[in-house]
């Protein structure tokens, strides 16, 4: 396709993307309490106002306590799985794969509803640990697929050498697989942690009566009284988010990762 | 290591850890909440166990007609623009420098990751009065006077292929990446301008992949509960945002339940649905 026709297509679709961060970055930096844009005046207090002001400092702490605790039990899931189903041959197991895929593939709000059903039915509703496994089963996805397919690229014949030379299987985890398959837990982590930290159905009818995450807080904002700390808190996750793909492209092969195999340097 | 089937009860360990969690936590849960869309509804927020199909019952009504069949409509609309947009866009950026694609992908992700709350926080910004494009517009003098484009119906589209939008794109990444460079080649050496050759070559090349991820766009899009609400008007909310509603704020958990059920029934058809349309991608 001509190059004039393609750049232009793709300043539109990044114009389209960027857009909305755009007005809410210039937002973030009103001087008073008005969400105008372009922006009246500079300050950068709405920023401050996330660490400072109690409730958004709370939130944020929840967030990111959330999303830390269940990205690990996420990987904690997924890794004996996805090592035992490339281990083994046992195609009944299978069953929870297409069980660990389920909860994300199925429309958000599905998976909420079950989790809120079963936290009220067997009293622990409103626990903020709940919201822990909620999500920890909501995005188990992430690692899931980012294992299996690390997996599928450690070469067996190094496994088998291992083996030959005498090394248990214990040894052979510790010192064959997980190194191999370190930079994909390392992503899978990676993937569910941001997921994690902007979700907002699982975490509102799990634990939304009694904790605030930053999703949970914003749209209580929304409702009750818009500051530009909503502006702020947006472009401080957008950077986040864009920072840790960043990183996850930088020292992995993110295309790969997407599902390209042919990772050949182009 | 060859793979072996497992032997002894110990080579099952890995298995129990993450088996059981799934089971408590999702295959529990799932079948609490089909148990409770048949539970009878008291007064007050509470139900008790019955086997009733009055939940069921009540989608019979022209209410309930009415939202289901927007929707679907809403999502089918979202998937097509989706797609309009995405292929071409893949299908060059699969053909651009590998450090091109990276910058490209970390930025589609950081949006695909955003809270549906800041994606309507920022679009309802966005199409505000005060702070809206409509101000650009009148400082270019296109517009009169700034104005309010949400809530509407184009507000909710807008928001909801902009969410869907990455999506779109990573899901047909993979297939765009494998597709053979030389069917389009053959296709230019013989004469087809790049337009044609893409239209001609590669949109029939890859049918069933644009029919897998209409489906899956479309289910993505099925799952929207907040933009609905953030940017559109009561007349434009979805499923996803009455099974809500039911739940949290008129506290009819078997009447939510029974809907969420009816939810899952119309995904799993499509998600069938596409994997007839991948075995048929492969055998072809």
């Amino acid at each position: 396709m001509s190059s004039i026709f393609r750049k232009a297509y793709f300043f539109l679709i990044g114009l389209f993307l960027a857009l909305p961060i755009i007005v809410v970055a210039g937002v973030s930096v009103n001087a008073k309490q008005t969400l105008a844009f372009p922006p009246q005046g500079f300050s950068l207090s709405w920023y401050g106002e996330i660490f400072f002001n109690p409730e958004w400092r709370n939130a944020l702490f929840a967030s990111v306590t959330l999303a830390l605790l269940s990205a690990a039990l996420a990987v904690a899931i997924a890794l004996p799985l996805a090592w035992f189903l490339w281990r083994r041959i046992a195609p009944w197991a299978n069953v929870f794969q297409v069980l660990g895929v389920a909860p994300f593939t199925l429309p958000p709000v599905i998976t909420a509803l079950g989790l809120l059903t079963f936290w009220a039915t067997v009293g622990f509703y409103g626990q903020p640990w709940t919201a822990v496994v909620s999500h920890a089963i909501f995005f188990v996805t992430l690692p899931l697929v980012t294992l299996s397919l690390g997996f599928t690229s450690i070469d067996r014949s190094l496994v088998e050498a291992a083996s030959t030379m005498g090394a248990d299987e214990r040894t052979i985890f510790r010192t064959v697989v997980l190194p191999l398959i370190l930079p994909y837990i390392v992503s899978g982590y990676a993937f569910a942690f941001v997921l994690s930290l902007n979700e907002y159905i699982v975490a509102y009818m799990t634990v939304g009566f009694t904790m605030e995450t930053l999703p949970i807080k914003i749209f209580n904002a929304l409702r009750y009284g818009y500051t530009p700390t909503m502006a702020s808190v947006t472009v401080l996750f957008v950077t986040t988010a864009a920072v840790i793909f960043g990183l996850v492209a930088r020292f992995g092969d993110l295309p790969k990762l997407l599902g390209a195999m042919s990772s050949d340097g182009k | 290591m060859r793979r072996e089937p497992p032997q002894k009860l110990g080579d099952y360990a890995p298995l129990f850890f993450p088996a059981a969690m799934l089971t408590i936590f999702f295959v529990v849960p799932f079948g609490t909440m089909i148990a409770v869309s048949f539970f009878q509804r008291l007064q007050g927020g509470f139900y008790t166990p019955a086997f009733v199909f009055d939940n069921y019952a009540r989608f019979l009504s022209a209410f309930f007609g009415g939202v289901l069949g927007f929707s679907l409509f809403l999502a089918v609309t979202v998937a097509i623009c989706c797609v309009v947009l995405a292929l071409p866009f893949t299908y060059m950026l699969t053909r651009m420098s590998r450090k091109v694609q990276v910058v490209w992908l970390v930025a589609l992700l950081s949006i695909l990751s955003l809270s549906e709350v800041i994606i309507g926080f920022a679009w309802s910004t966005l199409f505000s009065r005060t702070a809206g494009i409509t101000n650009i517009l009148v400082a270019l003098g296109i517009m009169s006077e700034a104005k309010a484009l949400t809530p509407s119906f184009g507000a909710v589209l807008t928001g909801m292929v902009y969410q869907a939008f990455p999506y779109t794109v990573l899901v047909l990444f993979p297939a765009l990446v494998r597709l053979d460079p030389t069917l389009t080649e053959a296709a230019r050496t013989l004469g087809a301008s790049p337009l044609k050759a893409f239209f001609t070559v590669v949109v029939p090349a890859l049918r069933n992949t644009l029919t897998a991820t209409l489906i899956m766009v479309f289910i993505f899009a099925l799952g929207s509960y907040l933009l609905p609400q953030l940017l559109g008007r009561p007349q434009h909310w979805t499923l996803s945002v009455l099974i809500t509603d039911q739940a949290i704020y008129q506290s009819n958990m078997p009447f939510a339940a029974a809907m969420a059920v009816f939810l899952v029934l119309v995904t799993l058809g499509l998600v069938a649905l596409t994997v007839i349309a991948g075995r048929k991608g492969e055998a072809a």
